[in-house]
């Protein structure tokens, strides 16, 4: 089983990061882009648990460990298994 | 007074450290290795500036895990003193000793330069030998010092005088171009309520020595030693 987990910061944080990369956009013509946030991907492989198990486990590795709670939120997937061929 | 400097892989602030406590202040020192669950008896732990695992996730992240660490937490618990420096202070933010994080300096550069500290607390066991609105000179080498917490928890620090140090410029003004990289209410060095834990993202070893510069950062060190 493989999860995907976002972390970004929460509206409230200031992204200097995000805003540089959304003035970059802005200068190369793409006067559309209104936002950039910026975050990070995990993705964990898992063994040994069940898909219950797992969705419990998950919120709590990114809310202990992956995100910091005071600047960082996170949302996270169970990503379907591709079939073997 | 006993001093135990931590070492994390990729500590690297941590040998300066020693140096100033030892040979500057002739206080008994000792290395606390970070999978060691034994403080050796000292009476203040140092958490020096360095990258502690590369600051992989985010600064002081992961070493917050580490054995020795659950030791430090209990000691500061028992009202040991601790000292957080620069990647040490974003060690405590993380442990949750110290509350709020750090974000990237708002100009997103590594900053690399001397500071102004203003001593707006000279009434802790870190800063007794400081005076009220004391100007420190005091360098800074950081990429995430940018000093963030909720509003509700910013007006906490003030109303109970937990915000030790602040940038400002020259003459001790906190101006916006003195706070280099955008903490909230330019926050430098903060302790908390109960006044055993301090940290501070200024290097206050690389300023303990007239001939690298400045002596003020030895001021800290001094208060530790003698109240």
């Amino acid at each position: 089983m493989r999860v995907r987990i976002l972390v970004s910061f929460k509206e409230s944080v200031l992204d200097p990061q995000g805003q540089t990369v959304k003035n970059a956009l802005l200068t190369l013509g793409y006067g559309f882009v209104k936002d950039v946030r910026q975050g990070k991907v995990f993705e964990i492989a898992l063994d040994g648990i069940t898909e219950e198990q797992a969705r419990r486990a998950i919120p709590e590795i990114a809310d202990k460990v992956l995100a910091n709670p005071i600047i960082e939120k996170f949302t996270w997937e169970i990503l379907t298994e591709q079939k073997k061929v | 007074m006993k001093f135990g400097v931590v070492i994390f892989p990729g500590s690297n602030c941590d040998y300066d450290t020693f140096f100033v406590l030892k040979n500057g202040l002739r206080q008994e020192t000792v290395f606390l290795w970070h999978k060691d669950h034994d403080l050796r008896g000292v009476d203040c732990v140092v958490l020096p500036g360095g990258f502690s695992y590369g600051d992989y996730l985010r600064s002081g992240a992961i070493a917050r895990f580490s054995p020795l660490m659950q030791e430090v937490r209990e000691f500061a618990d028992r009202g040991g003193s601790v000292l957080g420096i620069c990647n040490g202070f974003q060690v405590l933010l993380e442990l949750g000793l110290l509350p709020g994080a750090m974000l990237r300096n708002k100009n997103l550069k590594f900053l690399c330069q001397y500071v102004h500290l203003r001593v707006d607390n000279p009434e802790t066991r870190f800063t007794r030998r400081t005076r009220r609105g004391q100007i420190l000179r005091i360098p800074i080498a950081h990429f995430d010092g940018h000093y963030f917490s909720p509003p509700e928890t910013l007006r906490d620090l003030e109303e109970h005088g937990q915000v030790v140090f602040r940038y400002v410029d020259e003459k001790g003004k906190p101006t916006e171009a003195a706070n280099v990289n955008g903490s909230a209410a330019g926050i430098a060095g903060l302790i908390n309520r109960r006044g055993n834990v301090l940290g501070m993202m200024p290097h206050p070893e690389r300023a303990s020595e007239a001939l690298l510069g400045s002596e003020d950062g030895r001021l800290i060190f001094e208060s530790l030693v003698q109240p």
